[in-house]
């Protein structure tokens, strides 16, 4: 392992996601983006859902993450999830539905906790769908 | 002695019983293989999640939080996870003893929010309280089926209806031994904790500050416990069912070659009175 390189895992509740190695990681936080280097601070994040962006070489690889927490060590990095697919697994059709139907919800105005899930729904089906655009 | 004729259908009885029994030993045994690599795939995040509570709350002792103390009230949730189906053994009663049997766990505290129909059954007549029953989860437990089940028991913590939670399951060792077992899952208990320490002396931070962290990763730790317990039981569901089926078929087998031994003997009987008979009855001709 080169000295700039860390060690990734996704890990979602069905399977291991994804391990190996990268010089960068960017993901999604409650808090913002932020890009993750070798040697960070050690920092426990809640996770938005959003594209990861894992860079390893040249070579970059695209997944959406909906929801979970991630633990970051200087030299790992490790993402639990409750969702994470590869863009060849999303389904588009599904996910513009989805954001249809959110939307729908969110004009209709109903009480203060539908709001709140349907944005969520919204979140992760434009996730989905700007995931999909990797393929 | 029982006459030729009843063996002979006690026999064919027996032997259609077995047919089914070996069907079934068939059927968990191609269910158990599924359910265990299901279950050895969501191991990672299970050890993972809770690896980082552990570390997270042995670095936070004096964290003021609900999860952490507890709530008010005197009464205990229990989830418990059974299945829906039954010839499996001791599989399901052994999870309703052990809890009419901890004497912690008093039967007038208890809300029990159940999984599979069986146990809803045994806990209902015995007098317990059943809160709600999803017992449909069984057949095939998703998580999405886990978080849902989790959000209803950490309402009616967060609301103070309850002030513990307890999750009573069967877990996997392996294909031949599961063992019944009660975890107190909230407050989270710390002191078994502390076993679980090497990286703690590393200083972790958190976004967005420790205990909104605490707040959204403890319903993902109770979630992601809920599903590594339905997966296992699942698992050890099919396990038992698969020992059971399979003692089963041999009590059958034992039971089919112990009257085939009476039924001859009785055959063999009835052709020596037979030839008695007829022979006496030559001699008076004579």
């Amino acid at each position: 392992m080169a000295d700039n390189m860390f060690k990734v895992e996704i890990i979602t509740p069905d399977r291991v996601f994804y391990t190996g190695d990268a010089d960068m990681i960017e993901f999604n936080t409650v808090q913002g983006q932020i890009g993750v280097y070798r040697n960070h601070i050690p920092l426990t994040t809640v996770l938005e859902p959003g594209l990861v962006t894992i860079h390893e070489g040249d070579v970059q690889k695209v997944a959406a993450v909906h929801a979970g927490f991630a633990e970051i060590l200087n030299d790992r990095v490790t993402l639990l999830a409750e969702v994470a697919e590869w863009p060849e697994e999303i389904d588009v059709a599904r996910a513009e539905a989805a954001k249809e139907r959110a939307e729908q919800r969110l004009i209709s105005k109903n009480a203060e906790l539908d709001i709140k899930r349907a944005e969520f729904a919204l979140h992760k089906a434009l996730t989905r769908i700007s995931a999909a655009e990797y393929r | 002695m029982a006459s030729m004729r009843d063996i002979k259908r006690r026999k064919s009885s027996i032997q259609s019983t077995q047919q089914i029994t070996k069907a079934m030993k068939l059927v968990s045994t191609v269910k158990l293989q599924k359910a265990k690599s299901h279950a050895e795939q969501t191991d990672p995040y299970f050890n993972y999640m809770y690896h980082t509570v552990s570390s997270m709350l042995a670095k936070s002792g004096n964290i003021n939080h609900p999860y952490l103390t507890g709530g008010d009230s005197t009464k205990k949730a229990v989830v418990v996870i059974t299945s829906n189906r039954g010839l499996a053994g001791g599989y399901n009663s052994n999870i309703v003893k052990l809890i009419t049997g901890n004497e912690d766990l008093k039967k007038e505290d208890l809300e029990i929010y159940a999984v599979g129909g069986k146990g809803v059954e045994g806990l209902s007549r015995r007098g317990y309280h059943i809160v709600s029953d999803d017992s449909a989860i069984m057949e095939a437990p998703s998580y999405p089926d886990a978080a849902a089940l989790c959000k209803k028991v950490l309402d009616s913590f967060a609301k103070g209806e309850i002030g513990e939670i307890y999750l009573a399951y069967t877990h996997f060792k392996n294909t031949v031994s599961h063992e019944p077992k009660l975890i107190r899952l909230l407050p989270v208990d710390i002191k078994a904790q502390e076993e679980t320490d090497e990286a703690s002396n590393v200083l972790m931070n958190y976004e967005p500050n420790e205990e909104e962290a605490l707040d959204m990763i403890i319903p993902k730790y109770v979630t992601s416990l809920f599903y590594g317990a339905l997966v296992e039981a699942v698992a050890s569901e099919n396990g038992a069912r698969m020992q059971a089926m399979d003692s089963a078929t041999s009590n059958a087998e034992d039971m089919i070659s112990d009257l085939s031994l009476k039924y001859n003997r009785a055959r063999q009987g009835s052709i020596t009175q037979e030839l008695t008979e007829i022979i006496a009855g030559a001699n008076a001709i004579e």
